[in-house]
């Protein structure tokens, strides 16, 4: 009986949240158009200078695109909550018999449903500028699988300062080292002409992993143990922001 | 049952070092307009949030349509509405949207019925399909006051409902109240205006100090202060009274003290 309730309040709420979107277009279109701007400036204006040793580029640097959506779309999940948080609509449901984790469970679900959307749009763009795949429907899901994941680790991520952030600035302002983490990766030149040091970097942080598990599944090659650091990854990301998510949702009131 | 809907003994509260509240007692009747008044820092925000299970007291009793606040959260949030200091509408939503929301979230058998009885009962029809965040001040108060009938609960939270509006908001915000009094839930209203509690109070709670120092209807609260004298004076007009007659939207108002 709770768990329908809460179930149906998430529903709700979730409709409500979604409605937001529909209706601040300009927050759709500015998710799209960041990531198609370096699309378009990484293909058509470095993408002939960088040898990746792979004949495709636009394949090369899609997932990378992708993951750069991913982190400036949760940054208006951060700012969706906050704005709930000190607009007084958290404690207006608070004092309502809502089930208290589907105010929270709603704005994740949003998100997760509004940077599906953001990734769909841009791998339709992605194929009119050439990008081909040639996946199998597991490989797909794969892939799929392994973005929604990284959506799910840096939605709780932008929970956190979305409920404790004082100043809307400061509630989107973690997204941006994010949005830059792609750069220094296998994103979009490999990483084996970098200097020792970036190198190792590049090598060693989340984006590379997941970027070349992305591409190995959509290309049908060999993933060999990528795609495992990478889901290891986003699992370590999403559990650790879970657990701080959770506990500053406590002290929010 | 009882007739009593909120309960109040011994409430006590810290933040950090300073002692907010420190033994609080007061009850509210069913039916009744119960006004909190106090400065600002008081403590009268706190009382309303320890009521509407939004904060946990240090000590003390508190109750509301006999649950207790912190055993039975969950059916004192069925029993009671809170409109707290800042208004919390949806402004991406529209007034008619919001309301919808609420009462679909309460488990109202028929939203969409419960949406336009309640904009039209509080002028909102007209403004009903527009966003919220359109609204004036007293529009968008009028609005969340309407959103915390949804479901009509026993008992009713106003926190500050005039704090931050202009004379002409004021005066609509307090039309509303004054036309809840005949719908026989209980109203604990907080207010730093000693004029707003005697225009819209049955009993009146003097908050000072972390205690209630007074309590009792206006004529017995008058009582506890020396017999009035009569004195005549020329009575200015305050900047409010030159806006309002400007504006036309209040009829004159004597006062002879």
């Amino acid at each position: 009986m709770r768990k329908v309730k809460a179930v149906r309040d998430t529903g709700i709420l979730f409709g409500r949240l979604m409605r937001h979107i529909l209706r601040s277009p300009d927050t759709v279109i500015t998710t799209v158009l960041m990531p198609l701007a370096f699309m378009l400036l990484f293909v058509y204006v470095f993408g002939g200078a960088i040898d990746t040793g792979t004949g495709n580029y636009v394949n090369y640097t899609l997932p990378g695109v992708l993951l750069i959506a991913i982190a400036s779309g949760v940054s208006y999940t951060a700012f969706r909550l906050f704005t709930d948080v000190r607009g007084g609509m958290f404690s207006r449901f608070y004092a309502m018999p809502v089930t208290r984790s589907s105010v929270l469970w709603a704005h994740v679900l949003t998100s997760l449903a509004a940077n599906a959307v953001t990734i769909a749009v841009l791998i339709l763009i992605a194929l009119l500028m050439g990008f081909r795949s040639d996946a199998g429907v597991f490989s797909w899901l794969a892939a799929a699988g392994i973005l929604l994941l990284f959506t799910l680790a840096l939605t709780w991520l932008a929970v956190i300062p979305g409920l404790t952030a004082k100043s809307v600035d400061g509630a989107s302002a973690f997204s941006y080292p994010l949005v830059f983490l792609p750069f220094i990766s296998s994103a979009f030149v490999p990483t084996a002409t970098m200097p020792a040091a970036v190198r190792v970097f590049a090598e060693n942080q989340p984006v590379t992993s997941i970027v070349n598990a992305l591409r190995a599944l959509l290309d049908s090659a060999p993933v060999g143990n990528e795609i495992g650091i990478a889901l290891a990854w986003c699992a370590g990301i999403a559990a650790a922001a879970y657990a701080f998510a959770q506990r500053a949702y406590r002290r929010v009131g | 049952m009882n007739d009593v809907a909120i309960s109040v003994k011994g409430l006590r509260k810290s933040f950090k070092d300073v002692e907010v509240l420190k033994g609080v007692d007061f009850e509210v009747k069913q039916g009744e307009i119960f006004a909190l008044l106090g400065a600002n820092g008081a403590g009268k925000t706190t009382i309303i949030k320890i009521l509407s299970t939004l904060l946990r007291a240090d000590g003390g009793i508190a109750g509301v349509c006999g649950f207790d606040v912190s055993r039975q959260s969950a059916k004192v949030r069925e029993s009671i509405s809170l409109t707290g200091q800042f208004a919390a509408v949806d402004g991406v939503l529209t007034g008619r949207e919001n309301l919808r929301l609420i009462a679909r979230l309460r488990g109202i058998a028929a939203p969409k019925l419960t949406a336009d009885r309640l904009l039209e009962r509080f002028g909102l029809t007209e403004a009903a399909d527009r966003r919220a965040d359109t609204y004036s001040g007293g529009m968008t108060r009028r609005l969340d006051i309407a959103m915390s009938l949804v479901g009509t609960p026993p008992v009713i939270f106003l926190d500050e409902p005039t704090t931050g509006l202009d004379p002409k908001a004021r005066l609509e915000v307090w039309e509303t109240v004054k036309t809840l009094a005949d719908s026989g839930q209980a109203i604990l209203l907080t207010t730093q205006y000693l004029e707003e509690a005697e225009q819209l109070a049955d009993r009146i709670a003097i908050l000072h100090g972390g205690k209630i120092i007074a309590i009792g209807t206006l004529d017995e609260l008058k009582r506890l202060f020396p017999p009035a004298r009569e004195e005549y004076i020329i009575k200015q007009p305050t900047l409010e009274d030159i806006f309002l007659a400007i504006t036309g939207e209040k009829e004159a108002e004597q006062c002879v003290r």
